[in-house]
């Protein structure tokens, strides 16, 4: 970190004023530590409490579990698991590789990880990640829908030894072991237990870095941990991340040599942002897709007919121009229900929306025409107002829609104050026009981008689309041994979505970032956040 | 004078417990905040009902705000979010806006009385027109513009000083956001002062003055300036608390995490022991400015006094 020395003011009673206050705050020590931006995580970092990205990111350099995405590839590999068995898709036996500790000394065993888990399912305990334990069996015990408890672990859980654990779901999941890799199971060490709160104050994990120090709210100091035992060590000394309020105050930082890498360019520095970093600017697809969300609840989203109505509105939106002239090309029009980086084995496959996502004018009128019109002959696109700038692309959408229709006043963007009142009238089901919607993947699985949103009562199902035809094949996809037959069925349920269109994809996005010329190696991961570890300091 | 203070704090209660209730009311029609917390998943139940029965949000709200007030009165007031008891934000947060406060006070003092002595004396001049019209311009530019522009120039382009300030709020990084937290209050007193030292230049205290032969910066500092500051004390007094609260534009340029950074995640996050607990304390130092400005007319001029 470099800051200027001693501030070089001269000019009159401003001089006086610095007189009074030795110039200071010097910082030493910091050599090979990289600076980055970051946001204040909104829970307390415990691994199944944080579903967001700020907190996931520091989770993913404390913590290494069962298996990690490849920060190239977003393949599911084995970290700490040696192995993972099983016969029949539902009964799994877990086998770690010997030799790993926590930071603090103490052994990873099969106890750290069913410890953790049962705690991150236990309602009493009010993890925000408890949902993904849901398919091991005993869930309902320890996490009932309604009233309190009635056991204290899963009882799909049991120790075998020192480095062995089983697992029973209570449905066939084949993909179930690559889930494995997501944030809520990480295993926990004794501490975690003993004394939460001074864990919670400095987390103690099993990754490359431990934590130095955390002043929460404004900054977290991590060093590379020297006895890590994994193969992929930190390349730095550490990483010291720095809360910003606001984006533009960091890239200004990043400018001025304050700050050696922003992981979210502001969309308002995206036209020259090229000029300032040159091919020190990253932009490339992450595992997030954004769509617009029909409420099927609504009777009038959902009379015979308005699939043609949606699939039209799909139709009457022009992806390439919008993301071009307001997104600078930091996303990419969206022509299926997944993400790039799947791949294609993975279950990506480019165009499977078919006609229904490519710009038409002509056939977009004459599809609504023919499902009857929109609802009211009008329609509102809802979106929070308060993060992400979301207004620019829903007005771009609503004219695009309005110049097909011919009509200026058939679409028009609704916005909520803040990002809770959104969810809350989201979750009281009284939208009553689509409304926006984002998903960043848990996993790189196609059945992450299916299953929570689309499945009837999936967790994320924001629009309550039920189709029998659509759970058959989520459920035939789950129970399929091999991946690529998995992969097959899930995209013939995609299929569907193509037909009845419950939500409009729009583009993928792209992770940015820009660096400073004291780092290198710098790049993201299929999840759009920087591959920390990796990064050298020149 | 005694009993004045006493009465003035006695009014402080009523106002501490209607301001608490008022914002109370206006944070919890913001909604629910437990369904953001689970982002783009619509929130377990379960979870979300523990959570709520946890942070008392299951209670109709004046059962909310009693349990509140009376957690108050035991000093606790509740938790962010994140695990952080608000007195601890409250600890953090204070002494970095009460300095970047002291900083612009201070450059509004110096520069404003300054600026507006050498303009009231000098009234109809060139150098008079030229600072009216300066002040003109800078009470034009809202905080955000100035802001970002003064932090490119100086921290980007020149390199004077940092763009952004280090968390422990060192004094000398604090100019720069001082000065950008100062700038439209500073015209407000520059023009103040002038108006007030170009009224009473012409006083028949200041012409004795001047005719006992006394040396002119002594009838300045002495006669004048006393007397003249009195609005510009009633100004400054007022804009402590204004200078606080208004921090919010100012302290997100700078990333500044101070009072405005905490209001500004509380109210992000719906969480309102922040919010209220924050807003609170700054209803509190409002009052006790003006209490302070009112006490200081007394030192100013002796002719005022109170029973």
């Amino acid at each position: 970190m470099r800051r200027p020395g001693c501030a070089k003011w001269g000019a009159g009673a401003l001089a006086v004023a610095l007189v009074a206050t030795a110039c200071g705050g010097g910082s030493a020590g910091r050599s090979g530590v990289v600076s980055s931006s970051w946001g204040d995580p909104q829970n307390p970092l415990e691994p199944a409490n944080t579903n967001e990205v700020q907190g996931g990111k520091v989770l993913d350099m404390l913590f290494r579990g069962l298996k990690r995405y490849d920060p190239r590839t977003g393949a599911a590999q084995n970290v700490l698991a040696d192995r993972i068995e099983t016969t029949d898709s539902q009964h799994y036996t877990v086998v770690l590789k010997p030799g790993w500790t926590f930071s603090n000394g103490e052994k990873v065993t099969a106890k750290s990880f069913v410890d953790a888990w049962n705690y991150g399912a236990q309602l009493r305990n009010k993890q925000k990640n408890a949902a993904f334990f849901q398919y091991i069996d005993g869930f309902d015990r320890v996490h009932p829908a309604t009233g309190a408890p009635t056991a204290t672990t899963l009882s799909g859980l049991a120790v075998k030894d020192a480095r062995t654990f089983t697992v029973a779901l209570n449905q066939k999941f084949s993909s179930w072991p690559d889930t494995l890799g997501y944030t809520a199971f990480m295993p926990l060490p004794r501490a975690f237990f003993k004394d939460h709160a001074a864990w919670v104050d400095k987390p103690v994990g099993n990754g490359p870095y431990l934590v130095d120090s955390y002043d929460k709210g404004s900054v977290m100091r991590m060093r590379k941990w020297a006895k890590y035992p994994g193969d992929d060590p930190a390349r730095n000394g550490g990483i010291d991340l720095r809360v910003y309020t606001d984006n533009n105050t960091a890239y200004t930082d990043l400018q001025a040599g304050n700050l050696d890498l922003v992981d979210d360019v502001p969309a308002a520095q995206l036209t020259h942002v090229k000029q300032d970093l040159g091919g020190r600017y990253l932009n490339q697809p992450a595992g997030i897709i954004q769509t617009l969300t029909f409420p099927m609840y609504d009777k009038r989203w959902s009379r015979p007919g308005s699939d043609k109505v949606r699939r039209g509105l799909s139709m009457a939106i022009d992806r390439a121009q919008i993301t071009q002239e307001i997104f600078q090309r930091t996303r990419t029009p969206a022509t299926d229900w997944t993400s790039p980086v799947l791949g294609k084995a993975g279950g990506y496959q480019a165009g499977l929306c078919g006609a229904a996502c490519v710009f038409d004018p002509a056939r977009a009128r004459q599809l609504i025409k023919e499902g009857g019109g929109l609802p009211g002959g009008r329609m509102t696109l809802t979106y929070n107002a308060d993060t992400g700038s979301h207004k620019d692309w829903i007005d771009a959408i609503c004219n695009s829609i309005n110049r097909t229709l011919r009509d200026d006043r058939a679409c028009v963007g609704a916005p909520v104050g803040t990002f809770a009142d959104f969810r809350n009238k989201i979750a009281a089901r009284t939208m009553t026009g689509p409304f926006r919607a984002g998903w960043q993947m848990d996993y790189p699985l196609i059945q992450n981008f299916l299953q929570p949103l689309y499945y009837s009562n999936g967790s994320a199902n924001d629009g309550k689309f039920s189709n029998p035809r659509f759970d058959t094949l989520v459920n035939q996809a789950n129970a399929a041994t091999n991946s690529g037959a998995a992969v097959a069925k899930f995209q013939d349920a995609e299929r569907i979505l193509a037909q009845q269109m419950p939500s409009i994809p729009l583009w993928y996005q792209n992770g940015s970032g820009g660096y400073s010329e004291r780092i290198s190696n710098v790049s993201l991961n299929a999840f759009g956040v920087p591959v920390y570890n990796q990064i050298k300091v020149n | 004078m005694g009993r004045y203070v006493a009465r003035r704090l006695l009014q402080m209660i009523p106002v501490f417990v209607g301001s608490t209730f008022l914002l109370f009311f206006m944070v919890y029609a913001l909604g629910d905040p437990v369904a953001a917390m689970f982002g783009d998943r619509a929130p377990d139940p379960a979870t979300a009902a523990q959570i709520r029965r946890d942070l008392y949000l299951d209670q109709p709200l004046w059962k909310q705000y009693v349990h509140y007030m009376g957690q108050i009165f035991q000093g606790n007031f509740g938790t962010a979010f994140n695990g952080q008891s608000v007195t601890e934000l409250m600890a953090s947060a204070f002494p970095v806006t009460l300095r970047l406060t002291i900083v612009a006070v201070v450059i509004e003092m110096l520069v404003g009385v300054v600026l507006g002595v050498f303009s009231g004396l000098r009234r109809g001049r060139s150098i008079d027109t030229g600072v009216l019209l300066a002040s003109l311009v800078v009470v034009s530019v809202p905080t955000f513009v100035s802001g970002y522009l003064l932090q490119f120039v100086f921290g980007v382009r020149w390199e004077w000083a940092a763009p952004s300030v280090a968390p422990e709020a060192p004094l000398n990084e604090l100019l720069l956001p001082g000065l950008v937290l100062a700038l439209v209050s500073l015209a407000y007193v520059t023009r103040l002062t002038r108006t007030s030292i170009a009224e009473n230049a012409r006083a028949d205290y200041v012409r004795t003055a001047v005719a006992k032969g006394l040396p002119r910066h002594r009838v300045i500092s002495r006669h004048l300036l006393r007397n003249s500051l009195i609005p510009v004390v009633t100004f400054i007094g007022t804009d402590v608390g204004a200078l606080m609260g208004g921090a919010i534009v100012t302290e997100r340029i700078f990333n500044i995490h101070g009072v405005g950074y905490q209001l500004y995640q509380g109210i992000l996050r719906q969480n309102s022991p922040t919010v209220v607990g924050f807003v609170t304390i700054l209803v509190l130092v409002f009052l006790a400015a003006n209490l302070l400005v009112d006490l200081l007319y007394a030192v100013l001029d002796p002719r005022i006094r109170y029973a």
